[in-house]
């Protein structure tokens, strides 16, 4: 008994203090590191942010640079499915573009229409300054969906901005260095945005589920939602203007209802990153 | 001359290819995601550390699976440290085993590197919920220790006919 006790000391001893040949390190000593690194990230040191930053800015732009050969191999993954559903997609966007043509001047008339009335009840109208930004890295990863982006600090990009394919809303700013940026999308599961879904103006949170698609939670349980409803952000919290389209509310039974959003995450090449400021005038 | 010289760069790159996979793996995270297949992804990171640990750690080393763990934090946003700590684990639970085994076998190895990615996705992720509020897909960790499990045999495998053609380089 003593003596297969002894024999696992002695095992544990030698896997984890004795440094091998050619190894500068032990096995005890990294580990010890690794937790302190841990603890001094989530002190949130000064000192810390900026070897986190510039640790950021190298790897980012070497990991960049090693995922073209995957980038390639998945860009003709989807050329091929894209050749695949020509003829049915021209058939949809034939009849969606019908669709369009019939709505596109109402809605000028309406915008102009909202503008006005606006002005008059003195609401604040948004600004927006915007900057394109290419997607250096869409990790995604099982546990974070998240991109990188060229464009940092040293271009004004700055914490919370909304980022944004054409003009459906993606993601959010969450980590700025100094010439790339990491946005989290609407997709992961730490996504929370406070949304509204038209029509009946029904205000809600969109979270992320960590797939494809998002859900609707905090809802008052006797409001009801329309199969179909086209989710905006709300505005509330004052991070994003309100009117921002997000996706679409699906409805399949009372149990499974998932928001489709209208951009695919997963093929985002180049976003828009956009900050809202109230306009002087 | 130039022939022995191209032979010593292509010796090299063959001696140091599983450091150098392990780099682009944590650089490029290929798990074959952008298929679009439910709940499928796999870490080759952990398999490559768990293997190189086992059978020949002078391959990776200790201080190079510190950095890489690094760099994959930083790719992943997870905060520093914290994979690098799950990649020395498994290198700690490899290097017992090899420690107190004998008489090597793939499947004894494999059962084992199911245990060893088990505690060490458990300790990564009571850390990443715990102390950095972190929210995360059960369904999708359990899928990710299966595939990687189920992976590592053919893997192990591939790298046993890899490091029979180094020994024979070598002699």
């Amino acid at each position: 008994m003593a003596t297969s006790r002894d024999d696992f000391i002695i095992a544990i001893r030698s896997a984890f203090l004795k440094k091998g040949n050619k190894q500068r390190f032990s096995l005890i000593g990294l580990i010890f590191f690794s937790i302190g690194l841990l603890i001094v990230s989530k002190i949130n040191l000064p000192v810390t942010n900026y070897l986190k930053i510039t640790l950021n800015e190298v790897v980012y732009r070497s990991s960049f640079i090693i995922s073209v050969p995957e980038k390639k191999i998945q860009i003709f993954s989807n050329k091929i499915k894209d050749h695949y559903n020509v003829y049915n997609d021209y058939l949809s966007i034939k009849e969606k573009l019908n669709q369009l043509q019939s709505k596109k001047y109402v809605t000028q008339f309406l915008e102009e229409e909202n503008k006005r009335l606006k002005k008059t009840i003195d609401e604040y109208i948004y600004n927006s300054k915007e900057i394109i930004a290419k997607v250096l890295i869409d990790k995604n990863s099982p546990f974070l969906k998240s991109i990188i982006v060229n464009k940092g600090s040293k271009d004004n990009v700055k914490l919370g901005m909304a980022v944004l394919d054409r003009s459906y809303l993606v993601g959010k700013i969450v980590e700025v260095n100094y010439s790339t940026a990491r946005a989290l999308l609407v997709s992961d599961l730490n996504s929370k945005i406070p949304v509204g879904t038209e029509p009946g103006n029904i205000q809600s949170i969109l979270s992320g589920t960590g797939k494809q698609n998002g859900k609707i939670e905090y809802l008052e349980s006797e409001v009801f939602i329309q199969n179909e409803s086209i989710v905006y952000t709300s505005g509330s919290g004052g991070l994003f203007k309100s009117g921002v389209p997000v996706g679409i509310y699906n409805k399949k039974n009372t149990e499974e209802q998932t928001v489709t959003f209208f951009s695919k995450l997963s093929q985002l090449t180049f976003v828009k990153l956009i900050s809202f400021e109230e306009d002087s005038n | 001359m130039s022939s022995k010289l191209r032979n010593t760069i292509g010796n090299t790159f063959l001696f140091y290819l599983p450091l150098i996979l392990l780099f682009i793996s944590v650089f490029n995270e290929f798990d074959f995601n952008y298929l679009n297949y439910r709940y499928f992804s796999f870490n080759f990171p952990f398999i490559l550390i768990f293997y190189w640990s086992l059978k020949r750690i002078e391959t990776l080393g200790y201080g190079y699976i510190f950095v890489a763990g690094m760099f994959n934090d930083a790719v992943l946003g997870f905060p520093i440290g914290i994979s690098s700590l799950t990649y020395l684990i498994i290198c700690g639970f490899a290097a017992y085993l090899r420690n107190i085994t004998l008489r090597p076998s793939l499947i004894k190895d494999w059962l084992y590197f199911l245990f060893t990615i088990s505690v060490a996705n458990s300790i990564n992720y009571f850390l990443l919920i715990s102390f950095f509020s972190i929210e995360i897909n059960y369904y999708k960790i359990f899928g990710n220790i299966i595939f990687t499990f189920f992976l590592y045999y053919i893997f192990a495998y591939i790298f046993d006919i890899y490091r029979a053609i180094i020994s024979r380089i070598k002699t």
